[in-house]
């Protein structure tokens, strides 16, 4: 194939879905010959008199080391925005600016958070992990004593059960996928087995639930299956390769691949195995799904299928006409993502996006597509399959399933508009 | 065992079917917790209650520590803003209105109330109330949602035994249905 494409011609460009999508692996086989024809013939010529400065920064040596390193200050766009509870600084949520990264790793610095109560300042020296109930030992642990423990690495998405939101409102809100979707982060979080310390402690029968809670000032709590807790929880230690930041649960948080980001309990202090759940403040009163009978769906655990396009999106204007690369994230709490599809003429046609490897299960996936943008308008649209075979619905689909009387597990397809101008909007299609 | 073994029985997901070989070959590590240990830390109440503390009280004890320690922010008589809104709304969760979403139209078990009370309230010095405190001002917020009366005395007995307007509504998800 990638022979074949060595004497690619714009004429030749796979034209696979309306309004001008072009096969996926257009990019990634045959990149660098089709853009150079596709260049050729399309990119103005520079203006003949311009020379390539020599820049300050050539001529002098830069700057010093330092102990931890930074962005640059080029970059001072790329933070999480965030919205508070009234009198509070650090009740709330800060998203993620999903349109400003690549790659299916979130910065640790811009990683979503939302918490109940503010970062607590906690001192790994003094912090304990309590667990008991109906155990046969309970047991304590210190960080020090976690340490020792063999540890394995697991790369996961976090997703907040009130993400996508927005989509619930009957118009369509006017701002981008970081205010839309901006709670999903993705890491590689570095720990413990909680099934290894669970055995330890000698698990109960009767026990079929635990308790974890948080040592912050709202002592945040959920109530986890044991079945989940011994089939892949981690203690998490690390993420990205260094501790686990404030804002996402130091010293030690509960990672539970797949699971409504709300479980994944930060700042993890206590473990309690109960018979049954234990109807805390955020298993019932919120992170239920109110249905249009008035009914509430409960222990929605798994985030279901989903994506969304990253790039082109609100905020990022498109400037002329050409080919351009359409990429965004794709993820599902039941497994791997084994499809998206991208429509660019609001759902009428589709095609398949290359996804990136590596393809892991309950990670964030990154997908692309080559598109042709003529100039017109056009609405743009993902669609995620996961292993399971479950396809992420549209707006119209998930609230004639569900109703709109609810903020939560909004995992509808988002679309977003292009004028003829560049200008990218969302929009309801 | 070696620490790759114990990683390959970790990873493997077969941990619960060799539990007593694991358990003899863990790193054993923590130490054991004393009782008292445990109920300074073990603050969580089922809907059972068991676990509630010693202590009562009334919505007429509760009033004054809501106008003290609530009032700032769930307003006069639970009535809400700036923050959470926690009496009416009953006979709103379906239809065409948005649901009011309330410790009386909505929270099933009277027990979460204390429970988070204890635990995050008041927000700004959380588990700083007295057990009687939680009680009498659970009273209250139950109270104004005319779901006990002005003299009913909550504590560890009583307190699980109050049926609450939306109990039986919610239902436990799975998937595709």
């Amino acid at each position: 194939m990638t022979a074949d494409r060595s004497t690619i011609h714009e004429s030749d460009l796979d034209i696979v879905a309306g309004n001008g999508l072009l096969h996926r692996r257009m990019f990634l086989t045959a990149g660098t010959a089709a853009a150079a024809a596709v260049a050729s013939s399309a990119l103005p010529n520079p203006a003949a008199a311009d020379v390539l400065p020599v820049e300050p920064w050539m001529k002098v040596p830069g700057s010093g080391f330092v102990g931890y390193g930074q962005p640059s200050k080029y970059e001072d766009k790329v933070a999480r925005i965030w919205n508070t509870a009234p009198g509070t600084t650090g009740t709330g949520a800060a998203r993620t600016p999903l349109h400003l990264l690549d790659g299916m790793i979130t910065p640790n610095g811009v990683h979503f958070e939302r918490s109940h109560s503010g970062i607590p300042d906690i001192n790994p020296d003094t912090h304990r992990l309590l667990i008991h109930g109906l155990v046969k030992r309970p047991l304590i642990f210190t960080l020090e004593s976690l340490e020792r423990y063999p540890r394995e690495s697991r790369v996961a998405f976090l997703e907040c059960g009130g993400n996508g939101q927005l989509l619930y409102q009957k118009e369509p809100a006017a701002v981008g996928v970081q205010a839309i979707h901006g709670l999903v982060s993705c890491a590689e979080w570095t720990g413990v087995r909680l099934s290894v310390l669970l055995q330890e402690a000698g698990v109960d029968p009767k026990a079929k639930w635990i308790l974890a809670e948080g040592a912050d000032a709202a002592g945040m709590s959920r109530s986890i299956p044991l079945a989940k807790t011994m089939d892949d929880a981690l203690i998490a230690l690390y993420q990205n390769g260094e501790r686990v930041r404030p804002s996402n649960g130091y010293p030690m948080r509960l990672l539970l691949p797949g699971y409504e980001g709300n479980m994944n309990v930060k700042w993890l202090r206590r473990i309690k195995l109960t018979e049954g759940p234990t109807m805390t403040k955020d298993e019932t009163s919120k992170y239920t799904i109110t249905l249009p009978d008035g009914k509430s769906l409960q222990f929605v655990l798994p985030q279901e299928g989903k994506s969304v396009i990253t790039r082109p999106s609100p905020g990022l204007t498109m400037k002329e006409p050409g080919l351009y690369e359409i990429s965004g994230l794709a993820w599902s709490g039941y497994g791997k993502v084994t499809k998206v599809e991208v429509s660019a003429d609001g759902g009428k046609s589709w095609a398949k996006a290359a996804l990136q490897p590596p393809l892991l299960s309950k990670a964030l996936t990154r997908f692309r597509i080559p598109w042709r943008w003529n100039g017109g308008p056009a609405v743009l649209q993902s669609r995620a399959t996961d292993e399971t075979g479950y396809v992420q619905p549209t707006r119209e689909k998930m609230i004639a399933t569900r109703g709109s009387r609810t903020i939560y597990h909004s995992n509808a397809i988002t679309a977003w508009a292009i004028s003829d101008k560049g200008e990218v909007k969302h929009v309801y299609a | 065992m070696s620490m790759r073994n114990a990683l390959l029985i970790a990873a493997s997901g077969l941990a619960v079917a060799s539990a007593v070989t694991f358990a003899a070959e863990s790193p054993n590590l923590g130490r054991a917790a004393t009782p008292e240990e445990i109920a300074s830390w073990d603050i969580s109440i089922g809907p059972d209650g068991v676990g509630l503390p010693p202590g009562s009280g009334t919505s007429k004890q509760g009033e004054a520590v809501y106008a003290a320690k609530c009032t700032a922010c769930h307003g006069e008589k639970g009535a809400g803003k700036p923050n959470d809104q926690l009496v009416g709304g009953q006979g709103t969760l379906s239809g065409d209105k948005p649901p009011v979403k309330t410790v009386g139209s909505f929270w099933p078990y009277a027990t979460t109330v204390f429970d988070y009370v204890r635990r995050a309230m008041p927000h700004n010095e959380s588990k700083s109330l007295t057990n009687d405190e939680v009680y009498a001002v659970v009273a209250y917020i139950l109270n104004l949602n005319g779901i006990i009366a002005d003299v009913d005395m909550m504590d560890a007995r009583t307190l699980p035994a109050v049926k609450m307007p939306n109990r039986d509504g919610f239902v436990a998800f799975s998937r595709g249905k």
